[in-house]
């Protein structure tokens, strides 16, 4: 369903405007709703319209994106989609298309590496067991390493727009908490608390039984390996906690703008109002809400719908009109199942089309910017289906 | 094939957005229905698996919310406080603060403490055979083999302590494919099937716990059988819709273009459906379940896909 006109709903603003003026958007929502396809062709879209250098940074693409975006085994390095892509697409952008993927552990080593106080101390971080099984799974590690890194970025000042696909999360606003979570964590009284004992040896008698009870659960051995992590880790309490202050600085600026995307379902709905409540409240930049898999509009003409329940209904009267089954071919029998099952089909959709209408009414009660991308027939896993896509939210 | 509702304790996962929730609701729903005393229990605490039962909101404490049908949400706190006095007989504990703020922070550190709770907790429900029928509407497929491998982890990383002495029978439990199994929920298209295909090679490489079945949501109906699909190319030229359009008194253009979409649809999913039938251990059970064109949400949702879970079981 390629053609048709934009959707009505697109206001003033405009993604067009909203990547214009800022310099950093951060796509999210609920989990498969197609986040890691919107950035990557807004992204696209602003490097072949507006021009500069466009980086989208994406955390797990499908592996036919990721091609497409010359993406695969690259780690965390900054790679320029191949301009022949936009020729052989038809398109000659005015600017680059650049991409990353994120890296969880090795972002983690880098940061390590940045903030320990000297090389021994970071190697020491490095081989401990206990940072071994947290580089990658560390709490929120994934939302925090996301957002450190695109602070990383920005602050390189190599990218003209930086368009970022957030980690699907247990809890959808982890990673803009996750700065401010990780400089408490290492403020806190309890990590003082629970180190205490194997920096000073002296346990005073009102925790003690504290110390007791831990060591009969977890084993003291244990408790001494996080220990000793914990106190490596406190060597880079400062430039750490600097760090993640900075990181949430950047994500309050002006120039930076948050994108919720969304399939007008029940549950992602849900979240994305979730979201929207939040970034608000929050003091987020709410720049668009981008709809996704939208059903054409065709499917709610009310008097299109009482044809299809004709057509289905009357599918044998159909199938008798004069030379119609002989223009296509076919037995009147086999007419009249494939013309009730063309009405049917389309009153099946119908009801998923007004279910989405409803949806789409109490969501758009929120953002400037609205922008519907319609349920495309396959999947989007080349440059020029990201293009086809972009055409449609940009203006 | 029926010997998924024999299992005790299922784990039902699958990528964000399949529908996981949907299906975990669904079969402890059909579980409850053929006579067995069911829990199910939501891990990951969105506060949606009560909308599938349009019951109010699920707490720790176990409550029935049909004949035979428990419902819980897991809170890795209230189940450590729970097991530290009723497991280890530590009544005392239960009451220290401080220790669950630890046990906060050390489950930040270490991975696989807060997955073992949970696992614990459910696995001991097994034990003490409180129920016929466990399912879990666990993880996303990012995070479940870190849940059930959480037993093997703790083995590794805690040498000693009372923690380290329940991983054995924890292990036993989920190790036995006759008690404990794996249901992976995936939809149709690229993403959810590549997550399938990855998820199910690290069961297989990571933990011992047995894939009970594939489930394929939102299936759309096979629009023209044998045939029928060249009919409707010559049915959808100018000629022939202009005859149907003076019969109805009106364009019927869109009716076709939206039999189009179905059709092209259909086909890019029958494509990922094959490369995972392909990949998918033919022992395994492949189930099918209809996209739902009325109500994809709620008990209504719930009673048509544990019918068609029935029928897929072959009940």
């Amino acid at each position: 369903m390629g053609e048709g006109q934009p959707p009505a709903e697109v206001r003033a603003e405009s993604i067009e405007g909203l990547l214009a003026s800022k310099e950093i958007v951060i796509t999210c929502g609920s989990g498969g709703v197609g986040k890691t396809t919107t950035a990557a062709a807004a992204a696209a879209m602003a490097a072949v319209r507006h021009g500069g250098k466009v980086l989208v940074v994406t955390v797990d693409p499908a592996r036919r994106l990721a091609d497409a975006l010359g993406l695969e085994g690259l780690g965390n390095t900054e790679k320029r989609v191949d301009p022949a892509a936009f020729k052989s697409a038809g398109v000659r952008p005015r600017g680059e298309l650049w991409a990353a993927m994120l890296d969880t552990k090795q972002s983690w080593d880098d940061l390590v590496r940045r903030h320990a106080p000297d090389r021994e101390t970071a190697v020491r971080i490095l081989t401990n067991p206990l940072y071994q099984n947290i580089s990658g799974k560390f709490v929120q590690s994934h939302d925090y390493i996301a957002m450190e890194r695109l602070y990383e970025i920005h602050s390189g000042g190599d990218f003209d727009l930086l368009v970022v696909d957030t980690p699907p999360t247990r809890n959808a606003l982890d990673f803009i908490e996750a700065p401010r979570r990780m400089a408490d964590f290492f403020s806190s009284r309890l990590l003082r608390m629970l180190i205490a004992p194997y920096q000073s040896r002296l346990v005073n008698m009102a925790t003690r039984p504290f110390y007791q009870v831990a060591d009969h659960i977890l084993g003291s051995q244990f408790l001494e390996d996080v220990a000793e992590f914990f106190i490596l880790f406190q060597t880079m309490y400062g430039g750490f906690v600097e760090r993640a202050k900075a990181v949430e600085r950047l994500l309050r600026d002006k120039r930076t703008t948050f994108v919720v995307v969304t399939t007008l379902e029940a549950a992602p709905v849900k979240e994305g109002e979730f979201f929207i409540k939040v970034l608000s409240a929050k003091g987020f930049h709410l720049g668009a809400l981008i709809l996704n898999k939208v059903l054409p509009d065709y499917l709610l003409d009310e008097a299109l719908e009482r044809r299809a329940a004709n057509v289905c209904d009357d599918a044998p009267v159909l199938a008798r009109i004069d030379g119609l089954a002989e223009a296509v071919e076919a037995d009147q029998e086999q007419l009249a199942r494939v013309l009730a099952e063309v009405g049917e089909n389309f009153r099946n959709f119908a009801v998923v089309a007004r279910r989405q209408a409803g949806l789409r009414k109490s969501l758009q009660l929120h953002p400037e910017v609205v922008a519907s991308v319609p349920e495309f027939e396959g999947d989007i896993h080349d440059l020029p289906g990201l293009l086809r896509l972009g055409e449609r939210i940009w203006t | 094939m029926s010997d998924l509702l024999d299992r005790k304790l299922v784990f039902v996962t699958g990528k964000g957005g399949v529908g996981k929730t949907t299906i975990a609701s669904a079969l402890a729903w059909l579980a409850a229905d053929r006579g067995r005393r069911t829990l199910v229990c939501e891990v990951d605490a969105k506060g949606n698996l009560a909308d599938f039962y349009e019951t109010p909101p699920i707490a720790f404490e176990e409550r029935e919310i049909a004949p035979r049908l428990w419902a819980m949400s897991m809170d890795t706190e209230a189940s450590l406080k729970q097991y530290l006095s009723l497991q280890l007989k530590l009544p005392l504990v239960a009451r220290m603060g401080p220790l669950a703020k630890m046990f906060d922070f050390v489950a930040s550190a270490a991975p696989g403490v807060r997955e073992i709770v949970t696992v614990g907790k459910l696995c001991w429900e097994v034990k003490e055979r409180h129920y016929d029928f466990i399912v879990v509407d666990a993880s996303a497929t990012g995070h479940i083999i870190g849940q059930l491998a959480a037993p093997q982890a703790i083995n590794q990383l805690v040498q000693v302590g009372l923690v380290r002495q329940q991983t054995g029978w924890m292990l036993d439990i989920l190790q036995d494919p006759a008690t404990t199994g794996l249901v992976v929920v995936a939809t149709p298209s690229e993403m959810p099937v590549s997550e399938t295909l990855d998820l199910t090679a690290r069961l297989r490489d990571e933990t011992d716990v047995d894939l009970a079945a594939v489930v394929v949501n939102r299936v759309l109906p096979e629009l023209f059988g044998r045939g029928e699909e060249e009919v409707f190319e010559r049915l959808d030229q100018p000629a022939p819709t202009r005859l149907i359009e003076a019969e109805v008194g009106g364009p019927v253009g869109d009716l076709m273009q939206a039999a189009r979409l179905t059709v092209s649809m259909r086909r890019s999913r029958t494509e990922h459906l094959e490369r995972l039938r392909e990949a998918i251990d033919p022992s395994v059970p492949l189930l099918y379940m209809p996209y739902l064109f009325f109500r994809s949400h709620g008990l209504r949702a719930t009673h048509q896909l544990a019918d068609a879970l029935s029928a897929e079981l072959g009940y």
